[in-house]
């Protein structure tokens, strides 16, 4: 299995007047052919700061450090004109927010023509139709509805319309940014079930970017698990979700609501501030399991199994910590080391 | 859904809208008129006629009669398309209309040409590249020009073009000879030119039409330049704007097609207000150049305090204006399906 | 009560700190903007409050120790901006100029603001008939142009009402006040969908204490930018009155406008002083405004509103303290 995306050690910081904003900080993944790879996270972690930075559209004041190898190319040092011209036939990216994507004086058929002809000019009309009506088609939306313009079609189907003007050149990375967030659960299992298709049909590399564990669940071949702005943890879905071994990762399934819960159940505190994090681990202010190194050293990252890694001191190597470092941290001390 | 039935059905409910405005609007000026302290017709025959000149002519005019009747006097000519007569010199407003109305309509048309391709050449080009030298630029030029009163740029026009440079004439329509050699058709000078093949005196039409022109056009121009740079700012924040070039679209293309075509827009809807502000405008330049439009005469029946004629004047200003929303309004409908009910 | 009061007093301040916050933070385009509309505006500002110290002649005077001035005499060292056709001074005419515009228009801004802003607070938060009324009527009178609203208006109320500045100002506020209730309308209406609004009715509050607390000082906000964009118009508006001979007499004060009328037929001589300079005066002074308008609106309005940004360093030093928290 070739890796078509290889994300090595990515830093996406935002500059602010009141100082840099680590929304991505030291993050490194794979994603393989026809693979689903999921980024659960809660809101604010940097996800969607990481979906976007591969993809190199980040807004202004942004910064990135590292590299993301695309078959092999670094998109980060690559020329915004060379980057412009692999999205669409190489890179796609589906938004969260469907209704305000399409110009809406534009019909669907204009948006078709101008994504083909931007990046293949020789392309016939006939042929640039046939091409947009075949994605179109796949999605469920009939030819019928072709030159009609984007407010005469619901939520669902305009996610559907974008998702067909990403793959209409057959990118082979997709990503994925909480493209059923906004829409009612019916339309999302079926938004869910394309997105499932495209390795069967396309052999895209889709990376999932949502905060439902479901939906990990039941679309990803492998999950990875993000806090403020680092992967706490990754491997294959099954396995995370069987076994997991950060106790954020832990935290998060005991609060996904299911039929079988009684009480609620929430993780204490909040997202950190991403501009000063907490010092060494970033998790340690809300960790259940924190011990006394965790706000001493930044954790390093191991392979509890071969096939996943995890960023804990629990799971660390035992080497590396310091004499009486696995002694848990009492609670003042969490308080004392939070205003550090 | 038939684009042709939903622009029908957004028609006819726009219309229905329009007749309550329409109504107030009558009943504005009426009730103006009214309000003005005096007996309309002695102060517009200078105040020295004899008790019984004044008498009869205000039996003639119906101003004896209740309120109320005069309101329905008033309603009914104007529907069928009388607007009164003077007093002062007993012509019909109708005919003012169509001389001194086409004047006004010559000069109003060819000053929104120029304030539209000002405002939208710097506008556009403010609001793309904003807070580079050029868009502070274009916005300080926009802001001075705005401040700059249309009779003084007028003058100062009249002063450097005509005067110190003898390029252009500075007053009237048109030279005295072109006017008695041209035959009279829409009385729109420029049309009527044109239609009689009279190229010599198409070419005197324009050199007096420049100066005017263009003075009224680059002061309201200046209104759209700012209106435009921030449809243009706006726009380039959209979410569309992003998701194009999230698919490759180049910046040119994502610029030109997307962000500056969908700024103009609600500019369409502006230049209908603005006319509003254009015709107040043609008043002042009309009386600067001595143009012969409704401004003028406007200004003249003013003087003479005949409030006929001020009243039948100002209920044409006041519809014009009503009926340009309405075409712009369509117009809207027509580039933008969201709007259309 | 001592403690409410100064609670109160407190949430005020932190209200007005917020309020003018986004000023303080003005950068760039927004900020140079701002202060030099400050700064032209107070010029003409304190030009008008010290008009009879600064002004070398009375507005309408001709003559000096008994004998007249020179008649359309070029500028000198006597009359540094020239003197008219009726021997007054046009440095002097300029000075109480300022006196008069912005006397007409902080008269105007003022029924405007008094008029216009509670009809539209009313109309667009209670709604109903009363609404769609006044919008209707407003509606209406937009459809005039608004400088044929302003003199018709001027010629009318001139010959019963004695002070040309009054009928001017009357005439400004009655064109302005449909932009004042539209403006007011919409921004109430948009607010009072808002869930915090919602959220304080369902609480009990009386509709007078919410338009007080929540939507009043949320709309105010809004008003001073249109308030000076305004100024601006009303200056033209007034000019514009006073070069048709509306408003202001010559008789009661110097007008810009009416100076540039009479300026035209000089110019055929190629008198160029007499216009010149009461034209430049008009300019300056609305451009000020605007700049003030429009600085403020930069600053104010989230939509154009750009956030400074400052430059990422990845080679900042890390978080990592260097000592170890463990007991000894």
């Amino acid at each position: 299995m070739t890796a078509v995306l290889q994300v090595r050690d990515l830093r996406l910081w935002y500059g602010t007047a009141r100082g840099s904003v680590r929304a991505v900080d030291r993050v490194s993944l794979e994603i393989d052919a026809g693979s689903v790879l999921g980024l659960v996270g809660e809101s604010g972690c940097g996800k969607s700061t990481l979906g976007r930075g591969i993809l190199g559209l980040l807004p202004e004041g942004a910064r990135a450090d590292g590299e993301v190898l695309y078959k092999g190319r670094n998109l980060v040092t690559m020329s915004p004109r060379e980057l412009r011209r692999l999205r669409g036939p190489d890179l796609g990216l589906i938004f969260q927010e469907p209704m305000t994507r399409l110009n809406p004086l534009l019909r669907i058929e204009d948006h078709f023509r101008e994504t083909i002809e931007q990046h293949d000019s020789k392309l016939t009309p006939k042929d640039v139709r046939r091409r947009s009506l075949d994605t179109l088609g796949r999605m469920g939306i009939p030819p019928t509805r072709f030159r009609q313009y984007p407010h005469e079609f619901s939520g669902g189907m305009r996610q559907r319309i974008m998702i067909a003007l990403a793959l209409v050149l057959r990118p082979s990375l997709l990503v994925a940014d909480e493209p059923t967030t906004s829409l009612d659960v019916i339309v999302e299992a079926q938004i869910l079930r394309i997105l499932a298709d495209l390795k069967e049909n396309f052999g895209t590399a889709l990376l999932l970017i949502t905060h439902n564990l479901g939906i990990v669940a039941e679309a990803c071949d492998r999950v990875a698990v993000m806090y403020a702005g680092q992967i706490a943890e990754e491997g294959p879905a099954r396995d995370v979700f069987a076994d997991p071994k950060h106790p954020y990762t832990r935290e998060l399934l005991r609060s996904t609501i299911s039929l079988d819960t009684k009480a609620l159940h929430s993780i204490p505190g909040a997202p950190p501030n991403l501009i000063t994090p907490p010092t060494g681990c970033h998790f340690h202010p809300r960790c259940p399991d924190v011990m006394r190194v965790c706000p001493a050293h930044d954790p390093i990252e191991t392979q509890p199994d071969p096939d996943r890694r995890v960023l804990c001191w629990l799971h660390g190597p035992e080497r590396e910590i310091p004499e009486g470092g696995t002694a848990p941290l009492e609670r003042e001390q969490i308080a004392v080391a939070e205003e550090a | 859904m038939n684009q042709g039935s939903s622009l029908k059905r957004y028609a006819i409910t726009r219309l229905a809208l329009v007749v309550p405005m329409v109504f107030i609007l009558l009943t504005l000026v009426f009730l103006l008129m009214r309000v003005a302290p005096g007996n309309p017709v002695s102060a517009s025959l200078g105040g020295h006629a004899p008790p019984a000149v004044i008498k009869a002519i205000s039996h003639q005019l119906g101003y004896d009669k209740p309120v109320y009747v005069q309101y329905g006097h008033y309603l009914g000519q104007i529907i069928r398309g009388n607007f009164g007569t003077t007093i002062s010199d007993r012509r019909s407003v109708g005919s003012i209309i169509l001389v001194n109305g086409a004047a006004t309509l010559e000069l109003t048309f060819f000053a929104m040409i120029v304030a539209i391709f000002v405002g939208m050449l710097i506008g556009l080009l403010s609001g793309r590249y904003r807070d580079s030298p050029l868009d502070t630029g274009g916005r300080l030029f926009g802001i001075i020009v705005y401040a700059t009163p249309v009779f003084f740029l007028g003058l100062l026009a009249q002063l450097v073009f005509g005067i110190w440079l003898g390029w252009l004439p500075i007053s009237d329509q048109a030279s005295p000879i072109t006017q008695a050699l041209l035959q009279t058709h829409t009385n729109i000078f420029f049309l009527d030119a044109i239609i009689d093949g009279n190229w010599s005196a198409l070419w005197d039409i324009t050199q007096h039409l420049i100066l005017p022109a263009t003075t009224l056009g680059i002061v309201y121009g200046g209104v759209f330049i700012r209106l435009i740079r921030v449809n243009v700012i706006r726009t380039m924040k959209e979410d569309y704007i992003e998701a194009a070039r999230a698919r490759g679209i180049n910046e040119r293309s994502v610029v030109y097609h997307h962000a500056f075509r969908n700024a103009l827009v609600p500019v369409i809807t502006v230049v209908g207000l603005q006319l509003a502000l254009l015709l107040g405008g043609a008043i002042l330049t009309e009386t600067t150049f001595n143009w012969p439009g409704l401004g003028h005469e406007l200004y003249i029946y003013l003087q003479n305090r005949d409030y006929a004629a001020v009243q039948g004047i100002v209920v044409v200003f006041a519809l014009v204006v009503v009926a340009a929303s309405i075409v712009i309004d369509f117009a809207n409908a027509f580039i933008d399906p969201r709007v259309r009910y | 009560m001592a403690a409410t009061a100064s609670v109160r007093l407190q949430r005020r301040t932190v209200g007005m700190r917020r309020a003018l916050g986004p000023i303080a933070e003005a950068r760039g385009m927004a900020r140079t903007m701002l202060w030099t509309g400050v700064g032209v505006t107070l010029v003409f500002v304190l030009m008008a409050i010290f008009a009879p110290i600064i002004s070398p002649y009375g507005f309408d005077q001709y003559q000096s120790g008994g004998h007249r001035f020179a008649q359309l005499a070029r500028p000198s060292h006597a009359h540094l901006f020239g003197t008219t056709v009726q021997s007054t001074d046009v440095l002097s005419r300029i000075v109480w100029g300022a006196q008069t515009e912005l006397e007409v228009v902080g008269l105007a801004l003022a029924f405007g603001l008094v008029v216009g802003v509670p009809l539209g607070l009313i109309a667009g938060y209670f709604g109903g008939p009363f609404d769609r009324g006044t919008v209707l009527f407003m509606d209406a009178m937009f459809a005039f142009p608004p400088l044929l609203l302003a003199i018709v208006i001027a010629f009318l109320l001139g010959s019963s009402v004695n002070s040309g500045v009054l009928v001017a100002a009357i005439a400004i506020t009655i064109t302005y006040i449909p932009q004042y209730f539209r403006v007011v309308r919409n921004h109430v209406i948009s607010v009072r969908e808002e869930p915090y609004v919602e959220a304080a009715r369902a609480l009990g509050a009386k509709p007078f204490t919410i338009l007080r607390r929540y939507v009043f000082f949320n709309v105010v906000q809004n008003v001073p930018v249109i308030a000076t964009l305004n100024a601006a118009d009303a200056v033209l508006t007034l000019t514009a009155l006073g070069f048709l001979g509306y408003g202001v007499q010559p008789t009661q004060g110097a007008e810009w406008g009416y100076d540039v009328s009479r300026a035209v037929s000089d110019a055929a001589s190629g008198i160029w002083w007499t216009g010149l300079f009461p034209g430049i005066a008009i300019v300056l002074l609305v451009t000020g405004l605007t700049l003030l308008g429009e600085g403020l609106n930069e600053t104010i309005n989230p939509v154009l509103r750009r956030r400074s940004i400052r430059k990422v360093d990845f080679g900042a030093p890390s978080l990592e303290p260097e000592t170890e928290i463990l007991d000894p």
